[in-house]
């Protein structure tokens, strides 16, 4: 406990950058470094059947990959099912959080039993709907189908990339859920007043208080989950594996196969550079978001 | 104004059609539910009764699939211990860089907090696919794969962004004055960081560890590429029920059910911490 001088006058003399160091080292060798390498690796020509035959390959993974019609068809699904995906969880995800923010007998309890599903592993997810739900003749799904007189579905031969958005959506809409509920809850309660005493209805109360303050909550929710969709892969991976043929075979799925069972590092680089490419996009407008809104709302 | 009072709790009182919005609630909260709720049914059923097309609700419970899902042999066990080292190891790793960082960001400021701040952020919107192919590449020549080491070290990797967020965020809501009368008193900056600023921190520090953990936990992108067996997860045992194995869905139910009830039960108590966490602040 001896006060040195130096210690005692306040602030600036922490050793900041030695505190700093080791977080901001962890992340350029986990991250920044092999991202680096991914576009090194992705103008190489390197396979590793080959491992003696490296050089520098110039465009050419680039060009193989675009002339593959299997990555068009990676591309396309990988779109389809962020698209389908954000519709359905936002959609359902803002209905829910409407019909949650009201107050009734048990609510968190509700609510609570509607958000589990995201705190379930996607592995196990993706077994819980291909077996116990979607099997075409032991599944609930097709139980529920013969019972009403209709036919059951091949649901994952037939329909592979909607049972795929299913599952996805089962697990995300609690996430949209979540965060939309939060944000309706932040609700400035006195405009709302405000616009009641005037004589709104609800639907105007909706459009011109509600609506306007979530915008900025929805647009995190599409933006993260973008994100998140655009790296789907464990649901695949236990249930489709992909296929059949290439029907549920996305981007990530693409470079997991071409890296590990073709064994391309040039090409699989490639395409995973059209994955962060893609990913910025929406990450671009996420991390401004958080920028700005970096030091609003704490004490100081 | 009196009137209003009832209007407190944030959104509508309910008014006509009130039951029958709050009946579909239930019924949707139910609904949502319902898979999670059928695995552990299937769990307590015998293999006939859970194979059959019919699906039965009524029926004399047994706890013969987590017998056999526990058995020795099943490697239930290696897998839960990968899941648990990993995922605490990771867990763990990530506070111990993340709260320096975040001390250092929150209570001594400067002009490249920010940019900082933001740039380790941005790290969390790299997908994994992007980073894939070197990280198998090089942990294949340190001989890193299918270990626990080289598991830990991705899981906190990729966790660490939230996790440095979270501090700084739970950091902020701490006076600064604290700091500044410690270090009148003569308190180093390891004694004012461990003497008075984790204890007042300690709940924001639980619920960060609690996101990460879970986080973790169900983790799967990086356990099914970089382990098979030595360092393999409970997300590659229940993989491997993919094929095969899969036609025994009281078993599969079983180490399903063993595999999500402990993080779904921790979820429920995280749903805060989730949002804040995921959106890095932006929600609030």
């Amino acid at each position: 406990m001896s006060a040195s001088p130096t210690d005692a006058s306040p602030g600036k003399r922490a050793p900041t950058k030695r505190l700093m160091a080791p977080s901001v080292l962890f992340l350029l060798v986990w991250m920044i470094v092999p991202l680096a390498m991914t576009l090194y690796y992705s103008f190489q020509d390197y396979n590793l059947m080959m491992p003696d035959m490296r050089g520098f390959a110039g465009g050419l993974s680039y060009e193989l990959l675009f002339t593959d019609p299997v990555f068009w068809d990676a591309l396309l699904n990988t779109l389809l099912l962020v698209a389908t995906c954000l519709l359905v969880t936002v959609v359902a995800g803002l209905a829910l959080a409407l019909l949650f923010n009201r107050t009734f007998v048990g609510r968190g309890i509700a609510r609570t039993l509607a958000i589990s599903p995201f705190f379930v592993m996607p592995v196990v997810t993706g077994l819980i709907w291909k077996y116990m739900l979607l099997d075409p003749v032991y599944g609930l799904f097709s139980w529920v189908m013969r019972s009403i007189g209709l036919e059951p579905v091949q649901w994952l031969s037939s329909y592979p990339l909607l049972s795929v958005v299913m599952m996805i959506s089962w697990e995300w809409t609690p996430f949209a859920l979540l965060i939309l509920l939060t944000g309706l809850q932040s609700l400035p309660e006195d405009q709302l007043e405000a616009v009641r005493l005037d004589g709104a209805n609800r639907w105007q109360e909706f459009r011109h208080i509600v609506l306007p303050h979530l915008g900025q909550v929805l647009y995190v929710v599409i933006m993260l989950e973008s994100i998140f969709f655009l790296t789907s892969f464990a649901e695949i991976y236990a249930t489709t594996s992909g296929g059949p043929g290439t029907a549920t075979t996305n981007l990530p799925y693409y470079i997991y196969l071409s890296a590990f069972f073709q064994y391309d590092i040039g090409l699989s680089s490639a395409a995973a550079i059209g994955a962060v490419v893609l990913a910025n996009i929406f990450a671009i407008f996420l991390i401004r978001f958080v920028a700005g809104n970096l030091n609003a709302g704490s004490q100081r | 104004m009196t009137a209003s009072n009832a209007d407190r709790t944030p959104g509508r009182k309910a008014g006509s059609g009130g039951t029958a919005l709050t009946l579909l609630a239930w019924l949707i909260g139910i609904a949502m539910f319902f898979p999670i709720f059928w695995v552990v049914l299937t769990a307590l059923k015998t293999e006939q009764t859970a194979f059959s097309m019919t699906p039965t609700f009524i029926f004399s419970p047994t706890l013969e699939s987590f017998r056999s899902a526990l058995a020795q042999g099943s490697g239930y066990w290696h897998y839960a211990l990968n899941s648990v080292i990993t995922a605490f190891g990771s867990t763990l790793v990530g506070l111990a860089l993340a709260i320096p960082a975040a001390y250092a960001m929150a209570f001594f400021p400067s002009r490249r907090t920010d940019f900082t701040l933001v740039w380790m952020v941005s790290t969390k919107f790299i997908p994994a696919v992007g980073v894939l192919i070197p990280v198998f590449l090089v942990y294949r020549s340190l001989g890193l794969i299918d270990t626990r080491l080289g598991l830990t070290m991705l899981f906190t990797a990729m966790n660490l962004p939230i996790m440095v967020w979270m501090v700084y965020s739970y950091f902020r809501d701490i006076p600064i004055d604290i700091i500044e009368a410690a270090s009148i008193d003569g308190a180093g900056t390891a004694q004012t960081m461990f003497r008075v600023i984790l204890p007042l921190a300690l709940p924001g520090l639980a619920s960060t560890g609690l996101l990460a953990l879970i986080l973790a936990w169900n983790e799967s992108f990086w356990s099914l590429t970089m382990t098979d067996y030595h360092a393999a997860t409970l997300a590659v045992y229940t993989a491997s029920f993919k094929s095969g194995e899969g036609l025994f869905w009281a078993r599969l139910s079983a180490a399903s059910v063993l595999t999500i009830a402990p993080i779904v039960v921790l979820g429920w108590f995280a749903q805060r911490q989730m949002v804040r966490g995921l959106t890095f602040g932006a929600v609030k």
